[in-house]
């Protein structure tokens, strides 16, 4: 690392949230949070559809008041700060901007307001590759297009802590690996990056920690290692022309076993070799064996299965 | 794209909260939109526009006009017009709706907080942009209205020279009413935080309602000088209400420009008001 970047480990660079708590009339968006958001690894902010992720970036950056509990960026309650781009970045909404602007004039008020000079925006828009379209105005704008000029944004201040709200939205393909490519760049350099997301697939290859949320409520804050261990279920894929006489065998083994429909069974609780053994012993044949792992996907989405707030119903 | 994130080039001290760099942001909001540039031609083309209107009216009939008509008008009813003021109270007011109301709509008004979080200084520098810049726009249009409709009555004889009683008073009226107006749209969209429904709401609170309140009851009359549009109409006219009003509750001078400071400040603090205790 050839710069400085900002002071890694020290409060400058932390998001503290300490039952922060938010309450629209009945429903409860955001219930008791406390965690803290470290600098130099990116952070990934999960849970389904209004799980209350959005509002509680909100309410870190002092735009919607919390019912209780505080949030802080660096110690200091965001609304505390004169000015905020050089304390944190945020990506909330794409779609947070004035579509009869252009990218350059947007960029210029904001960093403007913050004492930030021109040539700053010059350089965030080469950053996020808008420089061509800098002069088109937003409305115009594909909503990749606005998403980069929300990261642009965020980057106009050069802030230590930095918070995107689903930004791999309307990204193509080669938009999410580069938008991956620079949240790691980001973490490395000392900051914090703090991405929301409401699919596990979007941060599982570019965040350290995760934070999952559902209902409000948090449901894990650990390593993607710890979580991957903890809830990426061992399974193993078996085929047998005596499928019955196994699963009772297995059931009987203390193992839980799931036909699948193509015939094959889904064996949780034990081994692959304790499987090998049981059948060895009750010959019966074994023409698969094959041990796998449930992806992070799928183990979040169990995970927070009990707290998806819309659920699609069938024959409705 | 994948260039290297370089620190942003800083001079010197960098927490400096200063509120000129917010008064440049907004100046640099105020003009990067073309709807700005569109209703500042509209108000300038519908003073000036509709006062050589009204002048070429007054000139093309003044020769058959009696005496006592003559004695009874004032050249300022040509350079200010109620129709070019209706014009002005519109698209002024539709400018301060669309200031607040735009960024409340579009969601910029998050980025905006999250980039100022000292909400009051950004409604403070809002206020003073959008004010000063109308205020130097209705005084522009004001002084050319007076000018070319003035040139135009001193072909017959029936002008008036800025010297004379009640002229300036009533440039100063008309050009003041531009900012007025802007304040009070918003303040409307502050509170409603819509821009359509601010703009409806201002143009009935500032055109309608005054045509439903006469002056014959006291209480009326007070409600009626309480408004802006009968109060510009009695700083434009230089000797009162004509003389066929025989009213009993006559507005005053003093009492008109007491109105337009009283909306101008319960606007500008509605406004920092409500930029500052609602969600954006």
């Amino acid at each position: 690392m050839t710069r400085p970047g900002p002071a890694t480990g020290s409060v400058s660079g932390m998001i503290e949230l300490d039952g922060l708590t938010r309450r629209y009339g009945r429903t409860t968006a955001v219930d008791d949070l406390t965690l803290t958001v470290r600098p130099g690894r990116v952070t990934g902010f999960l849970g389904p559809n209004g799980a209350g992720k959005s509002t509680t970036l909100r309410m870190v950056l002092g735009l919607t008041t919390p019912t209780g509990g505080t949030a802080t960026v660096g110690g200091v309650r965001f609304r505390d700060r004169a000015r905020g781009l050089r304390h944190a970045g945020a990506l909330l909404d794409a779609g947070d901007v004035h579509g009869g602007r252009s990218a350059r004039a947007h960029l210029a008020a904001l960093a403007r307001s913050n004492g930030i000079g021109g040539v700053r925006v010059d350089e965030v828009l080469g950053q996020v590759g808008l420089d061509d379209a800098a002069d088109r105005r937003v409305g115009g704008f594909s909503l990749g297009m606005r998403q980069r000029l929300g990261i642009a944004a965020a980057l106009l201040g050069d802030p230590p802590v930095l918070m995107f709200d689903e930004p791999f939205n309307g990204l193509d393909p080669e938009g999410v690996r580069w938008v991956r490519g620079l949240f790691r760049r980001l973490a490395t350099e000392g900051r914090t990056v703090f991405v929301s997301s409401h699919l596990m697939g979007e941060v599982e290859h570019c965040a350290d920690h995760l934070v999952v949320i559902g209902r409000g409520r948090l449901i894990a804050d650990e390593t993607l290692d710890a979580f991957a261990a903890r809830v990426g279920r061992a399974e193993v894929v078996v085929r047998t022309p005596e499928p019955a006489m196994l699963t009772t065998a297995l059931a009987d083994a203390g193992a839980s076993v799931r036909p699948d429909p193509d015939g094959a069974l889904t064996v949780a609780g034990v081994g692959a070799e304790r499987i090998a053994e049981l059948a060895l012993g009750l010959r019966i044949p074994l023409h698969q064996l094959t041990p796998r792992t449930a992806s992070l996907e799928e183990a979040f989405m169990a995970l927070t299965a009990a707290d998806v707030e819309y659920t699609a119903r069938e024959g409705r | 794209m994948n260039a290297v994130i370089r620190p942003a080039t800083r001079t010197v001290p960098t927490d400096q909260a200063r509120f000129r760099d917010l008064l440049a942001a907004e100046w640099i909001k105020l003009w990067s939109l073309r709807s700005t540039w569109a209703a500042f031609a509209l108000i300038l083309l519908a003073m000036v526009g509709l006062a050589v209107h009204a002048a070429l009216a007054t000139h093309a009939g003044w020769p058959d006009w009696s005496a006592e008509r003559r004695a009874a008008r004032s050249p300022l009813w040509d350079a200010f017009p109620t129709e070019a003021q209706m014009f002005v109270v519109l698209a002024a007011s539709g400018v301060g709706a669309v200031a607040i109301g735009g960024e409340y709509a579009s969601g910029l008004l998050r980025t905006t907080f999250a980039a100022v979080p000292r909400r009051h200084a950004v409604a403070a520098a809002k206020l003073t942009v959008l004010t000063g810049v109308l205020t130097l726009l209705g005084a522009l249009g004001a002084a050319a209205a007076f000018a070319v409709s003035q040139a135009i009555l001193a072909d017959v004889g029936a002008n008036m020279s800025v010297g004379d009683p009640g002229a300036l008073r009533g440039i100063a009226a008309s050009a003041l009413l531009v900012p007025v107006c802007a304040l009070v749209g918003m303040a409307l969209a502050g509170l409603i935080r819509h821009t359509a429904p601010a703009i409806v709401t201002a143009a009935t609170v500032l055109l309608l309602l005054p045509t439903a309140v006469n002056e014959d009851e006291r209480w009326s009359a007070l409600l009626r000088h309480a408004m802006l549009v009968p109060a510009w109409q009695r700083l434009r006219d230089p000797n009162g209400p004509p003389p066929w009003l025989t009213d009993i509750h006559a507005a005053t001078v003093s009492g008109a420009w007491t109105t337009y400071a009283a909306w101008a400040v319960l606007a500008a603090l509605l406004t920092a008001l409500a930029l500052h205790h609602r969600t954006p």
